[in-house]
């Protein structure tokens, strides 16, 4: 079995430890991870700002990089929901690249997507420890509905306690590019999630997006919290 | 309006909006409950088949709206009603104005209207020497406190009980009380000597019905009823999507529109008024003037932002943005604020004025999980930043990092030296960033091992 993995600009910039977790997690399942040369950027950021030249320029340059009729898997939500939801939207009916998009949208999946769908990794046993909680992000739960994979996952991790997060699929204040634009309104978002975080008494949370991950532990940092945040793939890989 | 400023300021607006507590835990406290309600009265209905029908009878509407306006108003004047098309807002003001006069009306109760916010009537009517008084508590309250609604449902949403108390206390001079009962108490004594001595009422109206001239309107108060009983004038005021084909049609809303709004089953009140006062009729005004406003409807009726236009105005969408209940909705500087608002601002105030709306929202989709007739909001915000985009409403900086991105994630190798010129950048970058966005982000990692070739 093989899979390619995109390795997100988050992760590639900022976290090459959750590049490197998902890599293990999938191998330690028996996939060979492919790791597909000249890849860049999923287009998200123009996407979201309303550039459309260049999330078609992103989109085409994804969709060469990533031929192939292996799984595509993304360990990130957002980044999978630009190239599952958004990506066909972008050329034309009779475009070739229309079909191209599409056939690749059928091929790509969030990590716990996969993981759940494809590995079947919650009844592998998995361990884990400490108190963990787990903030919903948006384009993974709304666009791409993946909603339950989380959180069965972690629920399977013997030797780790799960809590749910009250109001847990409620935006954290990332938006992308909405954090620069409004600083202020996004820290206050942002303070209410970390609030929320606290109150659960857990001692990790986690999440699926680096995008919010890294907004949220900004937050958590300004109250001086204790609580650590990690992605996904860095709870599962720790227990294998 | 000449004091509305050429381009709404949202940043400013919304980064003094979050600086005030009061407001912060005022708005969290009301679109919580108000969300909470909502899930439990939607909680075991078919709300989704619902929400199907809601959205194919608007989106039938629309498909043929002019002829719809022509039944209606047909239908309304056969009841008795004297209907107008009003194509613009001055036109609308002038209309209600001229008909107010013809009757030597000079005191007029208002019941909670936002097209009526929308085309400015209040101020209209005062300057030519009217007196007009909102009945809805909260409408009230935000009118004596000289502001404008924050919220399309509940308009002094913005408010706790204690500056409430204050504000009566200061502006009806009663004795100060931060009790919600004895608060509406005063109100409930000032408004009935209003409705007493009225002359005329004006009420928007939530739907209107082509089959049969009816308006609907959903109250809580009992207010509306009093404005379109006591007066023998009653003159409403809606726009042209607010029409439905029948009173069948009719029941998807009644079943839709409180529980969407408040999680009521159904509001305390539910009017609907089919002409004027007829023999027999205990209650009824003696004249009806119905006030078809189009104000740019036909116009995004015709575009691709149409379903905008299914907007049933329940505020569902506000309750749950996690932008909008930590701003309020005054930081919008709009009529109509949160999520359906900033769509609705862009279409009918222009870019220039609304584009720095299209920042306030994370797109993150809990709108479109609860809207009652399924407009697809977030897909409208997403296509209005690509209209901001095309027009050149967005900074220059903007663009040239974007078409800097362009280029380079067409190139690994240029992609990959602007990584590493993120990182060579970073120490220095965060020393002057200072206070920015920088500060708030990790450091760069020293190597990419996640994307080492295979």
């Amino acid at each position: 079995m093989r899979a390619q993995l995109f390795t997100t600009c988050l992760v590639n910039t900022f976290f090459p430890g959750t590049g490197e977790a998902t890599r293990k997690l999938l191998e330690y399942f028996g996939v060979e991870v492919l790791s597909p040369a000249g890849q860049t950027c999923c287009g998200k950021p123009p996407d979201s700002a309303g550039y459309t030249k260049e999330v078609r320029a992103a989109a085409r340059h994804f969709l060469s990089v990533f031929e192939g009729t292996e799984p595509i898997v993304i360990p990130s939500g957002s980044c999978a929901s630009m190239v599952k939801n958004h990506y066909q939207h972008l050329f034309e009916r009779h475009d070739p690249m229309r079909r191209l998009a599409e056939e690749t949208a059928n091929r790509t999946f969030e990590l716990t997507q996969y993981l759940v769908g494809e590995l079947r990794a919650h009844s592998a046993g998995l361990r884990g420890r400490g108190k963990i909680t787990y903030h919903s992000s948006c384009q993974l739960s709304r666009e791409l509905g993946v909603k339950e994979e989380p959180l069965i996952l972690l629920k399977s991790l013997e030797g780790a306690e799960f809590v749910e997060l009250p109001h847990a699929d409620r935006c954290c204040g990332f938006g992308g590019t909405f954090m620069a634009k409004l600083p202020e309104v996004s820290m206050k978002m942002a303070d209410e999630k970390a609030e929320l975080i606290e109150a659960t008494g857990a001692d990790t949370v986690t999440g699926c997006d680096h995008g919010c991950l890294m907004n949220i532990a900004d937050a958590l940092k300004r109250r001086g919290s204790r609580v650590k945040v990690k992605h996904i793939a860095q709870v599962l890989a720790e227990g294998l | 309006m000449n004091d509305v400023p050429k381009t709404l300021n949202f940043r400013k607006r919304s980064a003094q909006a979050v600086q005030d507590g009061t407001l912060r835990q005022a708005m969290r406290t009301a679109t919580d409950t108000f969300t909470e309600k909502r899930s439990q009265g939607v909680a075991s209905l078919p709300i989704e088949a619902w929400r199907d029908q809601a959205s194919e009878i608007k989106i039938g509407v629309l498909d043929d709206l002019h002829n719809y306006v022509d039944r209606f108003a047909a239908s309304a004047t056969r009841a008795g009603a004297v209907v107008h098309r009003a194509p613009d807002a001055a036109s609308a003001r002038d209309i209600v104005y001229n008909v107010l006069k013809d009757h030597g009306a000079k005191r007029i109760v208002k019941a909670k209207s936002m097209v009526t916010e929308e085309i400015h009537l209040n101020r209209h009517l005062e300057e030519r020497g009217m007196k007009v008084v909102e009945t809805d508590l909260g409408e009230y309250i935000v009118q004596i406190a000289e502001e404008s609604p924050s919220h399309i449902l509940a308009p002094a949403i913005h408010k706790n009980r204690q500056q409430i108390g204050r504000l009566f206390a200061d502006k009806l001079g009663v004795e100060y009380s931060e009790d919600p009962e004895v608060l509406t108490g005063i109100a409930r004594e000032v408004l009935r000597q209003e409705f007493l001595s009225a002359d005329a009422g004006i009420t928007g109206a939530n739907f209107a019905v082509a089959g049969t001239g009816s308006i609907a309107m959903f109250t809580n108060e009992g207010n509306g009823r009093m404005v379109t009983t006591l007066p023998k004038l009653h003159i409403a005021v809606l726009t042209i999507e607010k029409i439905v084909p029948t009173l069948a049609d009719l029941m998807t809303f009644i079943r839709l529109l409180p529980r969407s709004a408040t999680g009521q089953p159904l509001s305390s009140y539910l009017s609907v008024i089919t002409g004027t006062r007829r023999p027999g009729d205990a209650t009824g005004a003696e004249a009806l003037h119905i006030v078809l406003v189009d104000n740019g409807r036909s116009q995004i009726a015709a575009g691709e932002f149409r379903d905008i236009l299914k907007c049933i105005r329940c505020s569902a969408c506000m309750n749950v943005c996690p932008v909008y209940r930590t701003v309020g909705g005054h930081a919008y500087g709009s009529t109509y604020p949160g999520p359906m608002g900033i769509i609705l601002t862009v279409l009918l105030e222009g870019m220039e004025h609304a584009h720095n709306l299209l920042d306030a929202t994370t797109l993150c989709g809990a709108c479109a999980d609860v809207c009652p007739v399924r407009v697809p909001i977030p897909h409208l915000l997403r296509e209005l930043r690509k209209l901001r985009v095309k027009e050149g409403f967005t900074p220059s900086l903007e663009r040239m990092a974007m078409a800097g991105f362009g280029m380079a994630v067409q190139s690994p190798r240029l992609f990959g030296l602007g990584d590493r010129m993120v990182k060579a950048a970073w120490p220095v970058a965060t020393f002057l960033g200072g206070k920015g966005v920088l500060d708030r982000l990790p450091k760069p990692a020293k190597n990419t091992a996640g994307r080492r070739k295979s």
